[in-house]
């Protein structure tokens, strides 16, 4: 499997990390959300047959994390970018 | 030395000139180069090389190519023992020594061939039927019988001597096979500019011409084909690989092969024996052929029954007729060449088709003396050890034959095509399996496109190769000249799975001739329920050899889709699984063996601790000193010594492992308050401070210090078995929740060399070797942190202590690292300073309750470490709300407590639980766990750290340590977890 960085081009899967499933956005107002939040955010996951958006370290390379999005049924990999705050995301 | 009996007096590709000499079961044969194992025992009219895998049954060559499953051979002695290795395979050099395999005493008389009478009795699913009452038998009698009994060859006890290599490549189209269609598609991909990386298991190029006396472009095939490789070899953007098996196709087109580079050699060779390579690939052109499938009737499995196309190769390549009085036995229009090739070279051949004489294509190709018989099959084959005599059904006839070659039409190998998922779909037409939807990336041409027609097959690898360069960008200048080949009459064939009189007696029709499975084996799983092509493989173990079913895999499916009354395209296929032939571990670990298995990190101090005596530790990849015995001293005794050193006066201890992280920017500190539980913004300049992360969710994640050198300047210390996923968990933090941060960090680990220097004489020898630093309490106070050279070497001193003395610890750019510690010991040397490893370290840190890592299990958060109040309350930090949680709250937690046993002299050991009372069971007994336990020299007894379910309002409580496998039980008081200077004054002092 290889994965497209951003930054590298066409890597092989051995410079990675899996991080887990990117589809999760953290609490933006950690003080506020509630405990249901915190609990979806740190221990609920979908497990999807398809298209399945996912955390990689680029370890073995220039060190960026990357949101991949993988097809869990072929490993066929259709983006990976840069990751970023996920939209309502924490800032604090 | 015998005369070579069945060698043709000209013809074939071997080397004629020279002879060459071999032995097989210690009998010693000629041969030439170029002969294969299986050609040469055939040239010496050897057929019988093996006994079969459950009958016992004699076996002979059945093919000429990797798909053999009778011939297999074991290569070798001692640690060059190679079992299971196919005799077709096998080049022959000059002192070659083979073995038969799966027989005993001997391969003429084998005494488990007693098997074979009793075969009526162990029908498919026998075993797991039959040897189930008493269940212990099965462990201690039937299961290691069975096992002597059923078999292949024997693996070798000792470590392989033998070298091997792992390459990586990389190339735009991948061609597997360098038969017609992929010499063609090679050639027509690199006229186009792309990279093509041209992969063949065999030494020669051609494929199956090189077994065929048909002509290309007015040549011999193989000479055809050896213009051809010359003509790709001298192209800048071609490689060819030969002699190398493409085992598998991994996801995002990746290939696993190996190449036998020195295997065709002496062992005695330079070269390594086998190179395992990993492919990268954009586009695959499977052009790796078909195999043949056999026919199924009773005897079918006799030495002396061969496929047909490997007849042919045996005498158009090696020059070797297998037989003279030769039944070639067929459904379909290819084995007509074997009838043909096989009377040229001088023997009585009589054809038996099983189709009617109008739908036959070739009988032109024959010459007049072949005798035929049409709509007849083979019912009986007499001769054990050797074929003798056929009878025909239904008329009857009887024919005296040494050899029967057999066709059951070809199968394309798809199993490239088929890895990554993609599902072959049945084809009536070629009666066999075809991918008719590869994806994009892959395509397949010639006999593994079910292409059966040479100049077709010429066509379709040029167009192959085109199409592959094209999806890679690439157009192709100017027209394809494709060559010539002689026309032959079309491939026709009429499905045959098995003969009429094989339907329903244990006749000894087979079906998978490696493992031994038979037309009354599928009807039996039929019957029992276990009809489906997958249930059907794993109950009779049909296609689970090494050869994976290549040769019995189709035929047991229309058997199968027989039995059920329905098509075969609704009985399934079962799934091809990477890897498609056997691959010796060996070539995949490659150099990665014994002390390179892994990398070995070695502090800048190392050389320095091996000349001191040191024993090493791993602690990851690092070797660490664990301790330093000196004379007759036992880890005891010197662990003992170190400890009481420190305590008593000076030691030192190499900490370079320790994971070093270094934070610049106006945002440092902000970010540093977001990672752990406690504030270091505020800290002042110079100081350093114990800090605790926590995972997201609320568990304790790491622990270690943090310094301030500068105003937006900090320098933090994590575990050494955290080092790594501590700085990817900060990347991951910083990238993804806050971003907007101004802060740069970096792992310094390996840049800094680092030494603990600890006990009370600890500021008097430092202050002897520093220069530059004021070490008195009132100056450089506990948790100070400061800078200044150790002989002209730039040193950062900071107060920390993990043994609980007053400590520095010392850190200097790597390359210094031995001389400043060598400095330091030199300064220390009329106090006695002592060197101290990780033993010692363990005990000193258990002695002052400090927690590492098997208190740090995942499982624990700081409230239960007893290190809740330093979770501040006023900012916010990774972990925080989770750890909040109510259920991680309460008298239920593990909490961190001392031990000690009752009477002075017992012992405990690590994993070991307490309980309130012996001898009650249950699963709610154990109060807790030992993480830690270690004799301390400074209370003389043992010690230990636990974790106690309200371990905190516990002290003073008498409880019991069991270790049941040990059959161990202890008295222990619960005390506070630090058993040395609780009030710190020595570590502030």
């Amino acid at each position: 499997m290889r994965i497209p960085c951003p930054w590298c081009g066409d890597r092989p899967l051995s410079e990675f990390t899996y991080g887990g499933d990117a589809s999760k956005a953290r609490p933006k107002n950690p003080e506020k959300a509630s405990p249901e939040e915190w609990v979806d955010y740190v221990y609920l996951r979908d497990n999807p047959a398809g298209k399945h958006t996912e955390y990689w370290h680029h370890s073995g390379g220039c060190r960026s994390w990357l949101m991949v999005t993988r097809d869990t049924r072929s490993h066929e990999i259709s983006r990976a970018v840069l990751a970023k705050p996920q939209p309502g995301g924490a800032t604090s | 030395m015998s005369r070579q009996t069945n060698r043709l007096p000209e013809g074939g590709l071997v080397d004629r000139t020279q002879v060459i000499s071999f032995t097989f079961d210690g009998r010693k044969f000629k041969a030439h180069p170029g002969d294969t194992l299986a050609s040469a025992l055939l040239a010496n009219g050897i057929h019988l090389t093996g006994r079969s895998f459950k009958y016992h049954r004699p076996r002979g060559i059945y093919t000429a190519g990797a798909e053999e499953p009778n011939a297999l051979v074991t290569l070798g002695n001692g640690g060059r023992t190679e079992p299971n290795t196919p005799a077709t395979m096998v080049e022959v050099y000059d002192g070659l020594k083979a073995r038969s395999q799966n027989r005993w005493p001997s391969l003429k008389f084998d005494l488990l061939s007693v098997n074979s009478l009793l075969k009526p009795f162990f029908p498919a699913g026998f075993y797991y039927k039959t040897f189930m009452w008493p269940r212990s038998f099965w462990y201690r009698l039937y299961e290691p019988m069975i096992r002597r009994a059923a078999g292949l060859g024997t693996l070798a006890n000792e470590s392989d001597p033998d070298r091997y290599e792992t390459a990586h490549t990389q190339c735009d189209v991948l061609v597997v096979g360098a038969g017609p269609a992929g010499l063609m598609a090679t050639r027509e991909a690199a006229r186009a500019g792309v990279n093509v990386l041209l992969v063949d298991e065999q030494p020669l190029p051609g494929g199956h011409l090189t077994g065929e006396a048909d002509k290309v472009d007015g040549k011999s095939g193989a000479a055809w084909a050896a213009g051809m490789a010359d003509e790709l070899r001298a192209m800048e953007n071609v490689c060819i690989l030969s002699r190398t098996t493409v085992y598998g196709r991994y996801d995002g087109m990746t290939f696993g092969a190996v190449e036998r580079v020195g295997d065709h050699l002496s062992p005695d060779s330079a070269l390594p024996r086998q190179r395992g390579w990993t492919i990268q690939t954009r586009q695959l052109i499977n052009a790796a052929g078909a195999i043949e499938r056999p026919l199924v009737f009773a005897g079918n499995d006799r030495p002396g029954v061969m496929l047909a196309g490997a007849a042919r190769v045996y005498v158009n390549r090696y020059g070797v007729l297998p037989g003279r009085n030769v039944v070639v036995f067929t459904n379909n229009d290819d084995a007509y060449r074997t009838a043909r090739d096989l009377s040229q070279a001088g023997a009585n051949v009589t054809l038996v088709d099983s189709r009617a004489k109008e739908k036959v294509h070739s009988r032109g190709v024959l010459p007049a003396s072949v005798e035929m018989h049409f709509e007849q099959y083979i019912s009986k084959v007499k001769g054990r050890s050797h074929v003798g005599r056929v009878t025909l059904a239904p008329s009857g006839t009887e024919i005296a034959c040494d050899l029967v070659c057999v066709s059951g039409g070809w199968t394309p190998s798809l199993h490239l095509l088929s890895h990554v998922g993609h599902r072959p779909e049945w084809d009536e037409a070629s009666t066999s399996f075809v991918m008719k939807e590869p994806g994009d990336e892959a395509r397949a041409a010639g006999g593994a496109a079910a292409t059966f027609d040479l100049n077709e097959t010429l066509r379709e690898g040029s167009k192959a190769g085109k199409a592959a360069a094209e999806a890679c960008g690439h157009g192709i200048p100017g027209k394809t000249n494709l060559p010539k080949a002689d026309d032959l009459p079309a491939y026709h064939i009429e499905p045959l799975w098995r003969v009429p009189s094989a339907m329903s007696r244990a006749d000894g029709s087979f079906v998978d001739l490696q493992n031994d499975v038979t037309v009354a084996d599928l009807e039996l799983a039929t019957r029992e329920g276990f009809g489906h092509a997958e249930h059907a493989k794993r109950y009779t173990t049909l296609g689970m050899a090494t050869d994976q079913g290549k040769l019995a895999n189709v035929n047991a499916l229309g058997i199968l889709s027989q039995l059920q009354g329905r098509p075969i395209s609704e009985t399934g296929t079962t799934t091809f699984r990477p890897l498609t032939a056997p691959a010796a571990f060996g070539a995949i670990a490659g150099q990665a063996r014994g002390s390179a298995f892994r990398p070995i990190r070695r502090s800048a101090m190392h050389l320095w601790h091996e000349n001191h005596g040191a024993v090493f530790t791993q602690a990851g990849l690092w070797l660490r000193p664990y301790f330093y015995p000196r004379e007759d001293e036992d880890f005891a005794a010197a662990v003992k010594r170190e400890v009481l050193a420190v305590r008593s006066s000076i030691g030192m201890v190499d900490v370079s492992t320790l994971g070093k992280i270094e934070l610049k920017g106006p945002d440092a500190g902000n970010f540093l308050d977001r990672l752990y539980i406690n504030a270091f913004s505020k800290m002042k300049v110079h100081r350093a401070r114990y800090g605790v992360m926590l995972r997201e969710d609320g568990m304790v994640f790491d622990d270690g210090t943090v310094s301030r050198l500068g105003e937006s300047h900090y320098f933090i210390t994590v575990t050494t078995a955290n080092a790594s996923a501590v700085m990817q968990h900060m990347e991951f933090c910083h990238q993804v929740h806050w971003p907007h941060l101004d802060v740069q960090f970096c792992t310094v680990s390996e840049t800094w060399a680092a030494m603990a220097v600890a006990g009370p004489k600890a500021r008097d020898v430092l202050a002897r070797a520093v220069n530059g630093l004021h070490l008195e309490n009132h100056a450089f106070p506990f948790m100070a942190v400061g800078e200044g050279t150790i002989g002209g070497a730039p040193v950062r001193v900071f107060r920390i202590s993990f043994s609980g003395e007053l400590a520095y610890e010392v850190y200097t750019p790597a390359g210094y690292g031995a001389d400043v510690w060598e400095a330091i010991m030199a300064a220390g040397e009329s106090d006695g300073i002592t060197a101290y490893g990780t033993e010692a370290m363990t005990v000193m840190r258990t002695e002052k309750g400090h927690v590492a890592g098997p208190e740090l299990d995942g499982r624990t958060t700081a409230a239960d470490l007893g290190l809740g109040g330093m979770m501040s309350v006023r900012k916010n930090f990774i972990g925080r709300w989770m750890a909040s949680r109510s259920g991680l709250e309460g008298q239920d937690r593990l909490q961190l407590v001392g031990l000690k046993p009752v009477r002075s002299d017992e012992t405990f050991r690590m994993g070991a639980h307490l309980v309130k009372d012996i001898g009650v069971t249950g699963v709610d007994v154990s109060h807790g766990h030992i993480s830690t336990s270690v004799y301390s020299p400074t209370c003389d007894h043992f010690i230990g750290l636990a974790m106690l379910r309200n371990g905190r309002e516990r002290h003073g409580e008498t409880l019991q340590v069991v270790s049941p496998l040990h059959d161990e039980s202890v008295s222990v008081e619960v005390v506070g977890p630090v058993f040395s200077d609780p009030d710190g004054e020595k570590m502030r002092g």
